[in-house]
């Protein structure tokens, strides 16, 4: 059962900033607590693969929605 | 007989190496192949860069690959040299050039779809000649990047700034070019040479020259 601590919306943005916006947006999390992250950039499913192997971050899920990609991320 | 390996400091009596040699190294490779694992593992990756510069269409690789890099967890520094003080300065007024710049695309990014689709192909000579055209293709870049959602210059500067990108400075290129450090963003960390930067740049797993 993971708990969305905070939403970001990250659509209309292109890299690196839904990268750049999520690192913030986690840097204010507690441990354990998911960031909801909604995203038009095609590209930022490889990104946000990429970031969470690299910073250890775990990806609980990545998705589509409509004409949205959709990732949850657990500060670890 | 590990413990035997670790007192003897290196130097491990023959009679032990005649009995137990061969495990030894099997023990040993193991054993070191482990630990080398560990430590790369453990190791933050690092990157150097070296900005040289002061356009705003070679301003995008230095700060969107320290920004990215650093959020990522990565030990950044960026050097910026000769141009690339530009891109330090207080007030940003990063301008570019469309003239001998072939690959440059010249798409307007405004009206119709069909019309953004355009890419004009407008003659250097044209280029050169007409006056105002280089502000005139800066602010016509500047809305591209707009439209598209892109992070501007100084967004980017800041995220690095934020997330503590290790920003230095030419000193060499400030009394060159007759600049002061007042000219510059305060968050500069140093004001260096070459040789200053060199051993951060050997060290780093990656340094790009920009």
């Amino acid at each position: 059962m993971s708990t969305t601590a905070q939403e970001l919306d990250a659509r209309g943005l292109n890299c690196p900033l839904p990268i750049l916006r999520a690192k913030k947006a986690l840097n204010g999390l507690q441990h354990g607590e998911v960031l909801h992250v909604r995203a038009t950039d095609p590209g930022s499913v490889k990104d946000f693969d990429a970031f969470c192997k690299q910073t250890g971050n775990e990806l609980v899920s990545s998705g589509q929605n409509g004409g949205e990609y959709v990732f949850q991320i657990r500060k670890n | 007989m590990s413990n035997l390996a670790e007192k003897s400091s290196g130097n491990i009596p023959s009679e032990l190496l005649q009995k137990h040699g061969t495990a030894l190294d099997a023990w040993f490779d193991d054993r070191f192949a482990k630990k080398l694992k560990e430590v790369e593992e453990s190791k933050t990756p690092s990157l150097a860069i070296i900005a040289t510069k002061g356009t705003m269409d070679w301003a995008y690789p230095p700060f969107i690959l320290a920004s990215t890099a650093s959020a990522l967890g990565w030990d950044v520094s960026v050097f910026f040299t000769f141009y690339g003080l530009e891109l330090l300065k207080k007030e940003l007024n990063l301008q570019v050039s469309p003239l001998g710049n072939p690959g440059m695309p010249m798409k307007m990014p405004f009206g119709p779809k069909w019309f953004q689709g355009v890419n004009w192909n407008i003659p250097n000579a044209v280029m050169a000649g007409v006056p105002g055209f280089e502000k005139l293709a800066t602010g016509l870049m500047k809305k591209t990047v707009k439209n598209n959602g892109v992070a501007s210059i100084q967004e980017l500067r800041d995220a690095c700034v934020e997330a503590g990108v290790n920003l230095v400075a030419c000193q060499m290129t400030v009394d060159l070019f007759g600049y002061t450090h007042d000219d510059f963003i305060p968050e500069v960390k140093d004001w260096i040479g070459a040789a200053s930067f060199l051993p951060i740049a050997q060290k780093s797993d990656i340094c790009l020259f920009i």
